[in-house]
């Protein structure tokens, strides 16, 4: 099974990449860790002519807290994010996310930045940084932008991203101390793409309600979502098992899953509301421990 | 057109022309003859054609030949030592974690690849480490038995 016959070129730099990408226009694709890429070429459905690989720029692959946040370069592999001590202490649902995509070969090359470029609809990442509220940094030829994760998914394998600019960091802001935060998947077997998930970032204040509340989810439509209407159901209020069961419900109500191979439009609606229950359930028990006495 | 590589395998430097397109395990397989890593379903869910890149495993139907250029590949070939078999496939041989075989070469390099970072890993590691890699044949039971044995008098 061979994709069809391209061009291919090593960038050193983002500057090399944005160098190429501008010389070959839509002809090209930046190749990162190649787990989407190199399939699709090959099943071709992707035919780029020239492939501008990335996996090199080792300016593009690093994690480190700065200004109130974590900065993770687009390279910056799944592997790495799963096993980052600083990741793990300071934002868990990101290593878990991170530790639950596929198996450890395609952990061991595939990145961040490109599995947010492929925005598969039942990719991992898109609930985490919706939760999270996180910024993706952009660099073309006509300079630098930022964009909000909650404007980055257009469509499903689609995102604002124009066809000339490279990611080159995901920017998160580090969830308030007392908060805490779980991200659940529910898969048919251990690594498959979800049928539905939650990412849920809350914290609680002395008196056991609900402050501070971020829940981004997969598996309700083409993108992944952030679940505003649930958010601002939960926030300012004391939790209860019933309130729980509100925000399930909700959800569900709005979701538009695909049918497909993974289960029926009416079953993922449902495993949706159930994932995001437990997923509230885990993360009040974790904020639980860390709320202000 | 094709493009001269030169990379390190089980520590040998060996160079060959190759297409872009060429993936990795065409190149050992076809390029260098080494046909021990296997292909199963050529699209990076099956893991018969698990290798190590510079230390970790990877699939090598995921990568094209020339991205690897001067890099480091340990294929299942590297594995045994002056005609010795290495303790891992000695574990293998000795707990019957092998029918088939087709999926063995991979099952030995993922293995390889957790054993080689870390000595003692619990079983859920071991699953963990192989989850990528199927086996129709055996039920896993056994592989997972022969990794812990392995894991006992690893050396590399
Ligand atoms: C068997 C298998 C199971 C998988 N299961 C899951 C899963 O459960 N959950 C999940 O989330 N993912 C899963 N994946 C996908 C995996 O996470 C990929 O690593 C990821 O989708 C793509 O990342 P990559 O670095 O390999 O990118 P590539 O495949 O190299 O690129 C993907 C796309 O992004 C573009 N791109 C890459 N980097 C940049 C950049 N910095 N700027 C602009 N564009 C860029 C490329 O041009 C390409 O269009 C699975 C893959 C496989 C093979
Ligand atoms: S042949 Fe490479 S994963 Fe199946
Ligand atoms: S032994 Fe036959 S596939 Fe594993």
């Amino acid at each position: 099974m061979y994709p069809a016959a391209f061009e291919y070129l090593k960038a050193r730099s983002v500057r090399d990449a944005i160098a190429f990408l501008k010389q070959h226009g839509d002809d090209a694709k930046l190749l990162a860790g190649g787990q989407s890429l190199v399939p699709m070429m090959k099943l071709r459905v992707a035919r780029p002519k020239v492939l501008i690989d990335i996996h090199r720029i080792a300016d593009l692959n690093y994690i480190r807290e700065e200004s109130g946040a974590i900065r993770l370069g687009a390279m910056t592999r799944h592997v790495q994010i799963e096993e980052s001590s600083l990741i793990r202490e300071k934002i868990p649902m990101l290593a878990e996310a991170a530790s639950k995509i596929a198996d450890t070969q395609v952990r061991n090359r595939g990145t961040i930045g490109g599995a947010l470029v492929q925005a598969d609809p039942c990719g991992d990442y898109g609930a985490v940084v919706l939760a999270l509220n996180a910024q993706m940094k952009c660099v073309g030829q006509r300079g630098d932008r930022v964009i909000p994760a909650t404007d980055f998914f257009t469509f499903a394998y689609s995102t604002a991203l124009e066809t000339d600019e490279i990611l080159t960091e995901i920017v998160m802001p580090l969830p308030d101390k007392c908060s805490a935060g779980v991200y659940l998947k529910l898969e048919k077997v251990a690594g498959d793409f979800a049928i539905a998930s939650a990412a849920v970032q809350l914290s609680l204040d002395s008196g056991g309600a609900c402050n501070e509340v971020g829940i981004g989810v997969t598996g309700a439509g083409m993108v992944p979502q952030k679940a505003l209407a649930v958010e601002s159901l939960l926030r300012g209020k004391t939790m209860s098992s019933a309130l729980i069961d509100q925000a399930g419900q909700l959800i569900q109500e709005s979701a538009e899953p695909i049918e497909d191979l993974r289960g029926s439009a009416a079953y993922k609606k449902k495993a949706l509301g159930a994932i995001l229950r437990r997923a509230i359930r885990e993360a009040l028990q974790r904020a639980d421990a860390r709320k202000p006495s | 057109m094709l493009k001269k590589i030169s990379l390190t395998v089980n520590g040998k430097l060996c160079s060959g022309e190759v297409e872009s397109r060429t993936l990795l395990a065409h190149f050992l397989r076809d390029g260098l003859r080494l046909t021990g890593t296997h292909l199963g379903c050529v699209v990076g869910r099956c893991g018969a054609c698990t290798v190590l890149w510079n230390g970790a495993p990877v699939k090598s139907c995921m990568v094209f030949a020339v991205q690897a250029a001067g890099d480091d590949i340990v294929t299942v070939e590297g594995l045994a030592q002056d005609k010795r078999l290495h303790p891992l496939q000695e574990a293998f041989w000795k707990n019957d974690a092998v029918e088939c075989g087709y999926c063995t070469p991979g099952m030995l390099m993922s293995a390889y690849g957790l054993l080689d970072k870390r000595i003692k890993p619990t079983e859920k590691d071991i699953e963990r480490a192989i989850s990528g890699n199927l086996c129709r044949c055996t039920g896993y039971g056994n592989i997972v038995a022969a990794i812990k044995e392995a894991a006992l008098n690893f050396t590399k």
